[in-house]
């Protein structure tokens, strides 16, 4: 352990939160219909699209009706994406496809297209031997904006259905009421948060020598005299969506760990902060959009106390090693010029610190990029991703799921400590019973259910583990590369502790590839199943809470913006992850961690 | 008029607390006992999905045990057949105990309206014209008459007479109550019973709906019905049972990927230890028990609703007289205006006070005495007595064409000026001088003439500004209701410590506030005895009616208080709150035990998993922190441990957790302390106790 390792992870709190904290308000005001100074700029084209879409926004969605025009938008979106995969070849005219690559073969489509849909970015595929520039740009770069951009919808309709006051004369049981306009919240999240950024973004990544062209692949010699290919394709403009959407779908197979994609120690800060950036403002926006700033940094609170003690223990475990390297008598104590520790599957120009907080960074949300090989970190350091997935991606999160997620965590909470204190419980002045207790709970199950289900039926059956390479992997490997698949894939997260396959690709280009069917249809349907009850079930509530009558808070109401709170709060989710992962993780990571033996 | 009272001496037990049933008690726990056997039914078990699951296992395993013992070794995994017994019977046991629990709660409440039930014995019913019919042929409507010594047959209202009433058998108190047509106390009860007197009452229920019958049905539980609270928290429960089913399941493939059979009963078992069970079995026995512990305050609720709404209840609207103060405002003082001499209003508020039964009107005519005035015959002289409404807010008598009025001060100047006279300038200023002082002023006026005031006095009772200062601390306001002026008001809320009163009010007005308060998002909870009280009672989130209040009172509240306490609204708001805060502990309990059982079971499962020398303990083996003795013993003290400290929480579950007006924060810290850490705690201890018992034995 290094003073610029525990200062860069301190550093990195500060600036994320000095960030987030402006960010935050801009969206309150972009998501409560004010004036921003972006308007002058974005208003005309704001308006224009949704002539173009058909909409009028002026009028409220109540919950099913977003949930309706949401299901809508996402399966034309995957008939889309699902059609220019498939097509690839037919695209080329476009002069962007430079290398002529084929379609990937429909099982793996079908799990990629899913993927992206999703938000989860899982890669049965290596981008540059796979996809076409233009299936990147027009396919596979549109989802990562508009699957965040659906995140984030969601999770502001939650927050209109918590924070909408209907008074009493206008309230109608009988009746739903707007929880906002899922148009509306779509083009306004692309337009006024996720593209001004990210065109920030990409600028930074291009001056530090993240490259942005649309040129053949270059060939040549390297100094071990074999010929060489180094593949080529605009990557700046697409890596900072990438990592800003949370979706963390690499344009190379290597993905931020390739020096195209995050060159060096300035753009590995950049695409951390680029990560967590919207998911920790979000938290900033609610606080504002409650009246009650103080909400906000109590879920604040929570997701960065977790973020630190996760990213502590990674560092902590991969700056001391492994037990099999002790075992070995490798050096892991930091010497004169070496940092120590574990540097196995690390590059060089992050070194240790960077590549724990990036894979912690990038495992509590659901962006899933990786600058390291996980598979290859120490047991304990590669049990913090396996702990940060088992938490439900409610430590930040994803952008909108983040904050969603954790809503229901909050809700449950609530519940709890409500009744601990003698009052039918209320959130923000809401009671909080038994419907939405149900829903509550069904979010709440369903990764779990689907993570642990998928892995069971994966390890179980023949045609799982055919996606297991055995040469390299058993035991506990094997089950951790598994049992992390579906984790990755029921977290709509898509990083991987590599190994577990996919996809059979003898050549660059797709031709003589093909998929294979259980594990893409398992994990495609594992993402879509994960991703879209979850938001049925978060507007559900939000449905529900918004017709709901506003209690004034008294000195009998539980506070929900107190460190007593923040205290339950992370009991529940710790508890609940725990409790539902244990057995699964005892198999895996942790017999890794309590072992010298490799597998 | 006959005004015979029986005032017989105030004895026997405390009034206002029922003694609990020990659950001790022979009978009571025989009968439990039988109880938790039949419960056992399936049938029953469905409506509980954490038991249930329970008995399922508890099933399969002994069907286990039955097809190792006949010669299927085999189906039992490598598990000999005296571990699936132990496992079988603890199962079992647990679902026995969960039953017990509730059988115990019940059988208090059995017995409690065993009591109740004795008095519902075959009273005949002597009808108004003559005729007799069984009491529980009685409809509403019917009049009956009741004589000295006779059973009221039925509940209702006292149309004609007076009587005094031993209500004893349903509140407990010995002392006679006096029971009259007319007024606000003219509300009986059937099973009480008549000491003197005759009275004809008007039957106000139907058969077999009596007050009695629903009392009897509320202790027994036989119509509970589960409140929202209760509901959501099961809902919660269930989704836990899920989780956990899904996540034992899934551990089968999972342990054969290591190359580790697990056995049926071991998954089993690790899923019984998991899901609930120790809230899942006391649930409903909290329930039966919060109720049981109103009743023991003489308070019946009349839906468990109200019970749990109580606990969330944010403003308390107290009447003034006779629950903040003493409630006996005494003359103390004439004060004439100018040209009246003072024994001229003497004279004058003695007469308009003559037929005024109120202490108020007495201590007049107490006071009055003192100039030498005395006491008149109404009947004498014509006179016709005009009763005091709410609306005119004065009483008074018409003698000899004179209309002789004394009431509020306002009441009595707009009665003057619309009669053309001039209130003198020296009565605003004698009226605000005693209301300024705490003192309620009474106007006395003839015709169009005010002659002056009286002074009554009034005292806040001792201990009130504690109370109050309690209820803020639970977070609820307090608001006194007062008919007095704003002056007066003023003075006695300062003095009493409420948060805030309303003056000069009104049935309407008061209607109006509980509107306001409940348009704010507040819950309202109210006491109220008079008819005219029945609308806001109504309207009220917890309405308490007083058991002495009309039988309209009593109908349009959701308590009633036997002891006619107002302030037992403070006690029934504890209760409320303590029934929620026994199920949100132990629920926090029994999740945060999962940890230390997690800590028992999978170890022991996965002893051996990656060994590196076959059959030997592999790395997993090191997280046995609590180094139980065996796999078989680790995994039978879990169970153990899980079944048996269902019955030691039986106690808390019927008293309920302990609960002090501190603020929610405060409460909230104290409970995850004992729960939350307690419950990560405790089982460590308590299983490694059990293991070194069965570990031994085992050895043995």
């Amino acid at each position: 352990m290094t003073v610029y390792g525990w200062g860069l992870i301190v550093v990195f709190a500060l600036v994320l939160t000095a960030l987030a904290l402006p960010l935050g308000r801009y969206m309150a005001a972009v998501y409560t219909g004010q004036r921003t100074f972006m308007d002058p700029l974005l208003a005309r084209p704001e308006h224009l699209l949704y002539r173009v879409i058909g909409v009028r926004v002026d009028r409220g969605q109540d919950w099913k009706r977003y949930a309706t025009s949401l299901i809508a938008f996402s399966l034309v979106g995957w008939l889309l994406l699902y059609f220019i995969l498939r097509t690839q070849t037919l695209w080329s005219f476009t002069g962007l496809n430079p290398m002529g690559y084929h379609s990937m073969p429909w099982n793996v489509a079908f799990n990629t297209v899913s993927s992206f849909l999703t938000n989860t970015n899982w890669q049965y595929y290596g981008g540059e031997t796979t996809m076409s520039y233009f299936s990147q740009m027009a396919g596979l770069a549109v989802q990562n904006f508009v699957s965040a951009a659906v995140g984030i919808s969601v999770a502001v309709a939650l927050i209109r259905g918590i924070v909408t006051h209907v008074a009493t004369s206008e309230r109608d049981s009988a009746k739903a009421h707007s929880i906002g306009n899922f148009w509306q919240d779509l083009v306004r999240t692309v337009l006024y948060v996720l593209l001004p950024i990210s065109l920030i973004i990409a600028l930074i990544l291009l001056s530090q020598g993240v490259i942005e062209n649309f040129s053949r692949y270059l060939s040549f010699t390297g100094i071990t005299h074999i010929a060489q290919t180094l593949a080529m394709g605009p990557v700046a403009s697409q890596e900072a969506i990438k990592l800003l959407g949370t979706n963390g779908g690499g344009f190379f197979n290597t993905n931020s760990a390739h020096p195209f994609e995050n060159s060096n120690g300035l753009t590995n800060f950049v695409e951390m902060l680029a990560v967590l950036l919207i998911p920790a403002a979000l938290v900033f926006t609610y606080g504002r959009m409650t009246g009650n700033r103080r909400q906000g940094y109590a879920i604040y609170a929570t997701m960065m106390l977790m973020f630190l003690g996760a990213a502590a223990v990674c560092y902590i475990a991969e700056a001391h090693g492994s037990p099999a390297q002790h075992v070995a008598g490798l050096h892991t104590a930091v010497r004169a010029g070496t940092t120590g520790g574990n540097m196995e599957g690390k590059e060089q120009r992050f070194g240790i610190a960077g590549s724990a907080l990036f894979n912690v960074v990038t495992t509590v949300t659901s962006c899933g990029a990786v600058n390291s090989a996980l598979e290859s970190f120490t047991g304990i350091g590669g049990a913090v991703p396996f702990a940060n997935l088992s938490a439900s991606e409610v430590i930040f999160g994803g952008v909108g799921t983040g904050l969603y997620s954790i809503l229901l965590y909050v809700l449950l909470a609530v519940f709890l400590g409500g009744l601990m204190v003698g009052r039918t419980p209320e959130y923000i002045g809401k009671k909080v019973e038994a419907r939405e207790i149900k829903l509550v709970a069904l979010g709440i199950l369903i990764t779990p259910l689907s993570a642990l289900f998928s892995t069971a039926l994966a390890t179980a059956t023949r045609a799982g583990r055919a996606s297991i390479d055995t040469a390299i992997a058993h035991g506990p490997q094997a089950f951790s590369e598994t049992l992390y698949a579906y984790l990755s894939q029921a977290n709509n997260n898509g990083s991987a502790f590599a190994g577990y396959s996919g996809f059979v690709q003898p050549v660059a280009g797709n031709v003589g590839s093909h998929g294979i069917t259980f594990a893409d249809l398992l994990g495609g349907f594992t993402m879509l199943f994960a991703r879209y009850a979850p938001i049925l079930f978060a507007l559900a509530v939000a449905g529900t809470l918004v017709n709901k009558r506003v209690s004034p808070a008294g000195l009998g109401t539980m506070r929900t913006d107190n460190p007593t709170f923040v205290v339950l709060l992370i009991g529940v989710i710790v508890l609940v992850g725990a409790l539902t992962f244990f057995p699964a993780l005892l198999l895996g990571p942790i017999v890794q961690g309590l072992t010298g033996h490799l597998y | 008029m006959s005004t015979t009272t029986a005032q017989a001496p105030a004895a026997g037990p405390s009034p206002g607390r029922r003694q609990a049933v020990s659950v001790l008690r022979g009978d009571i726990a025989r009968r439990a006992l039988r109880d938790s056997i039949i419960k056992l039914d399936p049938r029953v078990q469905v409506r509980n999905p954490v038991m249930f699951v329970v008995e399922l296992g508890a099933v399969i395993t002994s069907g286990t045990w039955i097809a190792q013992v006949f010669g299927q070794p085999a189906l039992g995994g490598h598990d000999p057949a005296w571990y699936t017994f132990t496992i079988a019977i603890w199962l079992w046991l647990t679902v026995i105990f969960a039953n017990l629990a509730e059988a115990f709660a019940e059988g208090r409440g059995r017995a409690q309206a065993d009591t109740l039930r004795s008095m519902r014995q075959q009273t005949v019913a002597t009808m108004q014209d003559g005729s007799t019919r069984r009491a529980e042929e009685l409809r509403r409507g019917d009049r009956v008459v009741v004589v000295a010594g006779e059973l009221i047959p039925g509940d209702g209202t006292v149309v004609e007479g007076i009587a005094s009433v031993d209500e004893s058998a349903i509140t407990g108190e010995s002392a006679p109550v006096i029971r009259e047509s007319g007024g606000d106390r003219s509300a009986v009860t059937g099973g009480t019973r008549v000491l003197s007197d005759r009275i004809v009452v008007e039957i106000t229920q139907e058969p077999g709906q009596s007050f009695l019958d629903r009392m009897i049905n509320l202790v027994e539980g036989a119509q509970r019905r589960k409140t929202p609270n209760e509901v959501a928290l099961g809902i919660l429960l269930s989704g836990l049972t899920l989780i956990f089913m899904i996540v034992v399941a899934t551990l089968r493939p999972f342990g054969l990927f290591a190359g580790t059979n697990i056995s049926d009963t071991t998954l089993i078992s690790l899923l019984v230890a998991l899901i609930p069970t120790t809230i899942g079995a006391l649930l409903s026995a909290i329930g039966i028990a919060g109720m049981d512990r109103l009743v023991r305050r003489n308070v019946l609720a009349l839906s468990g609703r109200a019970v749990e709404a109580s606990g969330d209840v944010d403003v308390l609207l107290l009447d003034k007289t006779g629950t903040i103060t003493i409630g006996n405002r005494l003359a103390s003082e004439f004060v004439p205006m100018p040209g009246v001499s003072e024994v001229e209003l003497a004279e004058v508020a003695q007469l308009a006070s003559l037929a005024d039964e109120t202490p108020e009107g007495r201590s007049i005519v107490v006071l009055a005495k003192r100039y030498g005035i005395r006491e008149h015959d109404l009947t004498q002289m014509h006179a016709e007595f005009v009763p005091f409404t709410a609306q005119t807010r004065m009483s008074g008598v018409d003698i000899d064409g004179q209309r002789l009025r004394k009431g509020a001060g306002d009441a009595v100047i707009a009665m003057v000026a619309a009669e053309g006279g001039q209130p003198p300038a020296e009565l605003r200023q004698t009226l605000d001088r005693i209301a300024g002082e705490g003192g309620t002023p009474l106007a006395v006026a003839r015709d169009n003439q005010v002659l002056g005031v009286v002074y009554l006095k009034d005292t806040v009772k001792e201990g009130m500004r504690q109370r109050f200062d309690q209820l803020r601390a639970m977070g609820i306001r307090t608001i006194m209701i007062t008919g007095d002026n704003r002056l007066t008001a003023k003075k006695i809320a300062a003095e009493a410590g409420v948060d805030d009163f309303l003056a000069e009010a009104t049935p309407e007005k008061k209607l109006e506030l509980i509107r306001e308060q409940q348009a704010a998002g507040r819950m309202v909870a109210m006491t109220g005895d008079g008819t005219n009280d029945a609308p806001a009672l109504a309207q009220a989130d917890v309405g308490v009616a007083m058991n002495t209040g009309t039988q309209a009172a009593r109908e349009a509240g959701n308590m009633v208080d036997l002891d006619s306490n107002p302030t037992k609204l403070i006690e029934i708001v504890e209760v409320g709150k303590q029934l929620l805060i026994t199920r949100g502990a132990l629920t926090t309990f029994s999740i945060a035990n999962d940890v230390a059982k997690y800590f028992a079971i999978l170890p022991a499962i996965f002893i051996s998993t990656y060994a590196t020398v076959r059959g030997g303990k592999g790395p997993l083996s090191v997280l046995n922190v609590m180094g139980l003795g065996d796999p078989r013993s680790a995994v039978i003290s879990a169970i153990v441990f899980n079944a048996i400290v269902i019955p030691l929480l039986i106690p808390i579950s019927l008293r309920g957790v302990s609960y002090r007006p501190v603020g929610a924060s405060a409460l909230l810290r104290r409970n995850l302390l004992i729960y939350g850490l307690g419950g990560l705690a405790a089982p460590f201890i308590g299983i490694k106790l059990i293991d070194l018992i069965v570990h031994n034995l085992l050895g043995a």
